[in-house]
């Protein structure tokens, strides 16, 4: 025990000797955040969407059949009342709900004027956004087709109502992702090179060539990045409540749990890119492409997974940055427990499982 | 016996980098693995330490077996790699606090053995090892090396890219070292360090040319070796390889070293011989046969 | 060999700062001369040598090389000399006529000119059944033969060698040596940077620079004479303690 005390502080000596890594370390999550803090555009395809209809009537069975029949939109469920949006919106199943009023088509042509409401899931504000735009111009088009031989025009009014993020930051939305961003970059990325570096120096063969068992030496390495990554989760958390005013409704405590969860995926995904490569450019190589491109692209994170064509959509589910950002936006944003994110978390404990098992596989006691 | 080897090879791709070494090292002993970069010696040492498979053979270090016993063997042996391999980032003292530590020591514990060494940079405890010079260095890594009181002391290279002066401070360490008792395996492609060990293997290609002191080994060279020195030495080699008994012609610092073929062979003769070829100044005397001659000539 | 200076140093220094790495040196090289310029790691040496081939400005003093000023013509300075190291010298993943043909070219030789080098080099050297292999592939010592060649595609006046031969196996060290003296007998300076006293022994004239500044000066045997030595090595180790 005391040579793997003395392994793990010799790790911090080289951490906090290392001024500019350090810098960056805890730099980056604060410059990300603001950064991403910005909003993106973005298209938007094939969303998934709920319909409430009250009124149930010609006139809304065609804007319905609009709806459906363009590209962006994709009617996932009918739902029978009201108490069973959120339902929808919690299990994360649909982007967006239309809700007609009753006796919609009888409004339209008795009233001249009636309305339709569009709740959307505000968590990812440039989805809603672009979901709530491309609506309107569904129903505008419909609008001019019915006006065509009619002296007082009808009119269709839509009352947009965001739920989960209503004012619309970006930064909540990017919160979850940069969290993941930092969380795979300090943990997988410098773990790999820090293991990498005691190969290059040559210090690895003494370590080899000690008492000391292997085990020892690689949890030896990792934890100090743990401790490491949630100072720096925190950190992120922190700044979102207190800067961005971002509320956080689910548990701290589950948080907390599913961020170590992934800091351990991130920290597995290291010390297998360790074993891999034998100089410290060719780890930071490996996790800059091989982790952090994937990570940032196919997370969900920038892009919407749900408009990325089929088989980008497919190779996502192998990437853990995606299960993690939607536990954190169910956490974080829409307050939900375990008993909606379980599936997720068991995905990511599998992935983290196989990945620990491979790297002690790989992780060689000699040096071919 | 403290070090044997049987007949060890080890191939990596198609480059057989030992091929079917054997020999032994006494307890107590200095030996010395002599020989140019890429002779192999590195190899060798990474299978005695236990980081290596051989491809065939064995090999028992401190009487334990390299394959089956390699967890006693890394209790047991001190090693030091080709490059000094310490932490850059760490001080002296932290360096040294930290491989005692992982070998289950300290510092207090075994201060006796390493007090020589370590009172020479003690003074730059609180330096980073990344700042010291490179003798400074490797009195460092060979006091990490011998923090845990090793049985075995492995030392790859130790004198390489260092300055003349740590050198021969460095060997006169090793033999105060070999005093206490400690079985010392050290290469070095320094041909005038290995008159300091008590036996040495010459090694190149993989091959071990010969074994045995390095007053032996001079011994065995066949033929008395004579410097010879002019005005110029470009034209002074041509000349010689122009002789037509010449054995050996090799240029050596300031002089030749050249053999003849002939057992009877009279200094004079040449002397006239590159006085018909213009040559000025000609000095030719009988000289010491070194380790890098017999090498030379071994290796042909 | 005539007593034209190629190289010609006066009060020569460097200061990075409050550090003076060469502290006022001042020598002269012959043409045709082999000249060791030894120190340990530290000393200066590389610092001093980087002004001669005109990669680093010195702080003051003057110096010229073949024949250029080391302040004014740089990039002359650079076009008539060669230089060597054991770290790099050629690219391993190249085949030795590549490299031949690429350091011909960045020396600006014609095409024609490349070609002609390149049959005499593979002529000299026997290289006619390694020419088309990777460098990579090579054992240590035909790289540090074909790099010495490269080095003097271009008959550079002056050739600077780091430590050409540490590490090498004896008898290709001698052949590297005969290189060398057959360089200098042709007229081509030879300086050659290194921390190997042996090294030192096969020089016409050794300079030892201790802390940035040279401590001796002279030919090999008469050092030894002076120091009251058996090697080099021995004045070495006298000298650096005083």
């Amino acid at each position: 025990m005391k040579r793997f005390v003395g392994f793990i502080k010799k790790e911090f000596y080289h951490i906090f000797r290392d001024r500019r890594s350090l810098f960056i370390l805890f730099g980056m999550p604060i410059a990300q955040i603001m950064l991403f803090g910005f909003a993106i555009t973005n298209e938007i395809n094939n969303v998934d969407i709920a319909i409430l209809d009250h009124s149930k009537d010609v006139t809304t069975q065609e804007i319905i059949n609009k709806i459906a029949s363009s590209k962006y939109f994709s009617i996932k469920q009918l739902i029978q009342n009201e108490a069973e949006i959120e339902a929808v919106f919690k299990k994360g199943k649909v982007k967006a709900v239309l809700i007609f009023e009753k006796d919609f088509s009888k409004n339209l042509t008795k009233e001249n004027n009636a309305t339709i409401q569009i709740i959307t899931d505000a968590t990812d504000p440039n989805t809603a956004n672009t979901i709530s735009n491309y609506t309107n111009s569904i129903l505008q088009k419909y609008q001019q087709e019915i006006n065509k031989n009619i002296k007082i025009p009808y009119q269709i009014i839509p009352k947009t109502r965001m739920v989960y993020n209503p004012e619309l930051k970006s930064v909540f939305m990017f919160v979850p992702g940069v969290m993941t961003i930092i969380l795979m970059l300090v943990s997988a990325m410098m773990t790999s090179i820090s293991i990498t570096r005691e190969k290059e120096l040559g210090t690895m063969e003494i370590l080899l060539v000690s008492p000391l068992k292997p085990f020892q030496v690689i949890v030896g390495k990792v934890v100090p990045y743990i401790f490491l990554s949630v100072i720096n989760a925190i950190v992120i958390v922190l700044l979102s409540i207190f800067i961005f005013k971002m509320p956080v409704q689910g548990s701290l405590f589950l948080l907390g749990i599913e961020s170590i969860l992934f800091i351990i995926t991130s920290l597995s995904l290291g010390i297998l890119i360790s074993t891999v490569s034998a100089t410290q450019q060719t780890a930071m190589m490996i996790s800059l492409m091989g982790l952090m491109l994937p990570t940032i692209l196919l997370s969900g994170f920038i892009f919407p997974i749900s408009s990325m064509p089929l088989p980008l959509q497919v190779i996502s589910n192998i990437i853990p940055a995606k299960w993690f950002i939607i536990i954190l936006k169910g956490i974080m944003l829409k307050g939900v427990g375990l008993t909606f994110i379980w599936k997720e978390t068991l995905i990511l404990a599998g992935m983290t499982l196989f990945f620990i098992v491979l790297s002690i596989k790989k992780y060689k006691i000699r040096l071919e | 016996m403290s070090i044997s080897v049987h007949n060890i090879s080890k191939t990596f791709k198609d480059v057989t980098a030992v091929n079917n070494i054997s020999f032994d090292v006494k307890e107590g002993e200095l030996f010395g693995l002599i020989g140019p970069d890429g002779a192999g010696k590195t190899t060798i040492f990474r299978i005695l330490t236990t980081l290596l498979f051989a491809d065939k053979g064995e090999a028992i270090v401190a009487n334990y077996d390299v394959i089956k016993d390699y967890k006693s063997i890394r209790n047991h042996v001190g090693y030091m790699p080709g490059k000094f391999s310490l932490y850059q980032d760490l001080t002296v003292e932290e360096n040294l606090e930290f491989f005692a530590t992982i070998f289950g020591t300290t510092i207090e514990k075994n201060y006796d053995l390493i007090k020589d060494i370590y009172v020479q940079i003690e003074p730059f405890k609180t330096r980073r090892a990344g700042k010291l010079s490179g003798g400074m260095k490797q009195k460092l890594a060979l006091c990490c090396a011998l923090i845990h009181k090793p049985k075995v002391l492995f030392l790859d290279e130790p004198t390489t890219g260092v300055d003349p002066v740590s050198r021969k401070e460095f060997w006169e360490m090793l033999k105060r070292l070999q005093k206490k008792g400690i079985t010392i395996l050290v290469s070095t492609p320094y041909m005038d360090e290995a008159a300091l060990c008590d036996r040495i293997a010459l090694i190149q290609d993989g091959k071990i040319l010969e074994i045995d002191t390095p007053q032996e080994i001079v011994k065995h060279y066949p033929k008395k070796i004579y410097n010879v020195k002019t005005d110029n030495m470009y034209k002074l080699i041509e000349c010689l390889k122009s002789y037509e008994h010449h054995y050996s012609v090799y240029p050596f610092g300031e002089f030749v070293h050249y053999t003849d073929k002939r057992d009877d062979f009279n200094p004079n003769e040449l002397h006239r011989f590159l006085e018909e070829m213009d040559a000025v100044n000609i000095i030719i005397q009988p000289t010491e046969t070194t380790i890098e001659d017999t090498f030379m000539e071994l290796a042909k | 060999m005539n007593n034209k200076n190629v190289i010609k140093v006066e009060n020569l220094t460097k200061k990075f700062g409050d550090f003076t790495a060469v502290n006022s040196i001042s020598f002269e090289v012959k043409k045709g001369e082999i000249f060791g310029f030894l120190g340990a790691n530290g000393a200066g040496k590389t610092t001093a040598m980087k002004m001669l081939i005109g990669i680093s400005t010195p702080t003051s003093g003057s110096a010229q090389v073949a024949d250029f000023d080391v302040f004014t013509n740089p990039e002359d300075i650079k076009k008539n000399i060669g230089y060597m190291s054991q770290k790099f010298a050629l690219y391993d993943d190249l085949t030795v006529k590549e490299n031949i043909t690429f350091f011909g070219g960045i020396y600006g030789l014609s095409r024609k000119q490349i070609e002609e080098k390149r049959c005499l080099l593979v002529e000299e050297l026997g290289l006619q059944d390694i020419v088309n292999e990777l460098v990579g592939s090579l054992p240590l010592g035909w790289k540090q033969k074909i790099s010495f060649s490269v080095a003097l595609l271009h008959n550079p006046k002056i050739i600077f060698l780091d430590e050409p031969t540490g590490g090498v196996d004896p008898i290709t060290r001698r052949q590297f040596w005969e290189m060398i003296y057959k360089t200098a007998n042709n007229g081509t300076t030879v300086f050659v940077t290194t921390h190997y006293m042996d090294e030192a022994e096969y020089c016409d004239r050794v300079s030892i620079m201790v802390d940035g500044k040279i401590e001796a000066l002279d030919t090999p045997t008469k050092l030894k004479e002076q120091f009251k030595a058996d090697t080099m090595n021995d004045v070495f180790l006298k000298l650096a303690r005083g």
